[in-house]
């Protein structure tokens, strides 16, 4: 008798694309955090924390961005939502790039709006990652 | 404080070519834009580019020559009685890297230096028989990043980038006899801005000594900004030190006015805030006076990227004599004498070390600054230029300036790594 294994539903993405993904909401999110602290403390370390937070998280999404390109390619059923999660990661990796220039501003000019785009940046992390665990077999064949 | 009344009227011609965006760059009331910085700061760095057979532009009668090359980051200069010639080579500061920005911005801006390691010494430069060419001998090593230099009687002060040191010297002598005296401790810590301008009151009995920020705008936070952008007089027997001036970003040159025994500086001011902002200037130093930095620029102009911002210091904030337009990076200073010839008899030499944070670059060049009454009157004028090429590069980034009594303008230039000697051609 011949055993066929054949995995008919896997719930999620790759493990790879799911550290990717679950790594850009601690890193964008502490951004946030550091802001808001510089904010109410005026001490420089807190918005030196932001740029590398900023930094990491944009690698991870950038990685992230590469594998759901791949599950896109891979996905023989629910495409559309597929794309609405990888443009959601674009947006996310565009959003978090313009804060890192703004972050980049000596001092307080990153203030306001570093902390608003840090807060915006989070959200759409949030809502990639929601959106990217909630896809079902994304990287399997039917 | 003698401010002089005199209105500096641009020529129409000027406003023609010029255009409206730098209506009034130089003088008592520059023109300040508002700030505007964009999302990425403007960075134009000119890559260096060879002389050939080429030298620098001076005009009409005057004669310009390499006196010495491939020196070590050569700085500042001082002519000794005899007429030789001391040099200053070296490159200090060891601010680390905090952001992602300092890694980018740190490699844009070497692409516009030498790749010739910091000398960290004194040169000697003889001309024997006064037929022009210089001989290059060391006068002393193992010093750390070398700026400033003075002579005061048989004392020859250093002022390396975290100590003010002193050699015994006898006229003629070519070589330091031995390691030099520490008469001062300099604020060192990270050393952003890392040159220690140094010039000695007409007296002798004090020195004076720039100490620049740490920071452009204090992004390194408030804490490292103490003991910083202030001018110091140290006595010259003791050691012992007090703030003379404070609120001056980077100090990086200074001179006594002969006559009237007035302290003046060129300062470097803030970047990011424009092409044209914020003016670097030329001005006398108050004994107790506060120049703004960082909390405002020209006087009152309050910089917003300062927190805690701080209204009273605003308020006690002395606006700066005479600007020298934005970004131009002046890093030398010499009161001129009338060997130098009867148009430029009577004014400051300023060496411009040139611009990064522009599209235009501006500055790479030697501006005499032409004083009546010992006040400055007028425009800038170019008296050595050239360095930049037709195709945006740069042959040269002049440093120090300093006067030979006899009539020449002494020159470094960090960039060829060479001292430049102008002479009128009949004095």
């Amino acid at each position: 008798m011949t055993a066929t294994v054949e995995r008919t539903v896997r719930s999620g993405i790759h493990p790879l694309h799911a550290v990717l993904l679950a790594g850009t909401i601690p890193l964008f999110l502490g951004a946030a955090l550091s802001d808001y602290l510089y904010s109410t403390s005026y001490h420089i370390q807190w918005s030196t924390f932001s740029s590398w937070l900023i930094a990491g998280g944009l690698v991870f999404t950038g990685f992230a961005i590469l594998a759901a390109i791949i599950g896109l390619f891979r996905a023989h059923r629910r495409r559309g939502i597929s794309l609405i999660y990888l443009c959601l990661l674009l947006v996310t990796w565009i959003v978090g790039f313009i804060n890192a220039l703004t972050h980049a501003r000596d001092a307080w000019a990153m203030m306001p709006t570093g902390f608003v785009l840090s807060i915006v940046v989070t959200v759409l992390a949030c809502a990639a990652t929601w959106i990217g665990f909630s896809l079902r077999s994304a990287g399997d064949k039917p | 404080m003698k401010v002089s009344n005199i209105r500096y009227v641009t020529p129409l011609a000027m406003l023609l070519i010029a255009g409206s965006a730098s209506a009034q760059q130089y003088g008592a009331n520059p023109t300040l834009p508002e700030p505007d910085r964009g999302l990425l700061p403007d960075m134009t760095v000119p890559e260096p580019a060879e002389w050939g057979d080429q030298t620098p532009t001076v005009p009409d009668g005057y004669t310009i020559t390499a006196i010495a090359t491939d020196l070590q980051i050569p700085r500042q200069t001082l002519v000794l009685p005899n007429g030789d010639i001391l040099v200053a080579e070296g490159s200090g500061g060891n601010a680390p890297q905090l952001k992602p920005k300092d890694f980018i911005a740190g490699y844009i801006k070497s692409q516009g230096n030498t790749a010739v390691e910091s000398g960290n010494r004194l040169t000697l430069l003889r001309d024997e028989n006064g037929d022009g060419t210089y001989q290059q001998s060391v006068f002393a090593e193992d010093l750390n990043a070398p700026y400033g230099l003075a002579l005061v009687d048989n004392n020859l002060y250093v002022a390396n980038q975290d100590a003010l040191v002193r050699f015994d010297y006898e006229e003629g002598q070519t070589e330091a006899d031995g390691p030099p005296e520490v008469i001062a401790e300099l604020p060192s810590a990270i050393n952003h801005h890392w040159t220690k301008a140094m010039t000695a009151s007409a007296d002798g009995e004090f020195l004076y000594v720039g100490i620049g920020s740490n920071s452009n705008i204090t992004e390194r936070g408030m804490e490292a900004e103490v003991d910083r952008a202030e001018i110091w007089e140290i006595d010259a027997d003791t050691g012992m030190h007090r703030p003379y001036a404070t609120g001056l970003r980077n100090p990086t040159a200074m001179a006594i006015q002969p006559d009237t025994e007035q302290l003046w500086t060129v300062v470097n001011e803030r970047d990011e805030l424009g092409p044209d902002l914020v003016p670097d200037y030329l001005t006398t130093v108050q004994e107790g006076g506060f120049y703004g930095w960082p909390y405002s620029y020209w006087g009152q102009h309050v910089d917003p990227r300062v927190r805690p911002q701080d209204p009273e210091k605003v308020e006690s904030a002395i606006a700066p004599d005479y600007s020298l337009g934005s970004h131009v990076a002046p890093l030398g200073l010499a009161f001129s004498t009338p060997e130098m010839g009867d148009e430029f008899a009577e004014g400051v030499f300023i060496g411009e070390h040139g611009s990064w944070n522009r599209a235009d670059p501006v500055g790479y060049k030697v501006v005499f600054v032409p004083f009546s009454n010992g006040q400055p009157s007028g425009d800038p004028i170019d008296f050595v230029s050239g360095f930049l090429t037709d195709d945006g590069r740069t042959r040269g980034r002049p440093v120090g300036v300093t006067i030979d009594p006899d009539g020449a303008l002494i020159i470094a230039d960090d960039l060829t790594n060479a001292i430049w000697r102008v002479t009128p051609d009949s004095p």
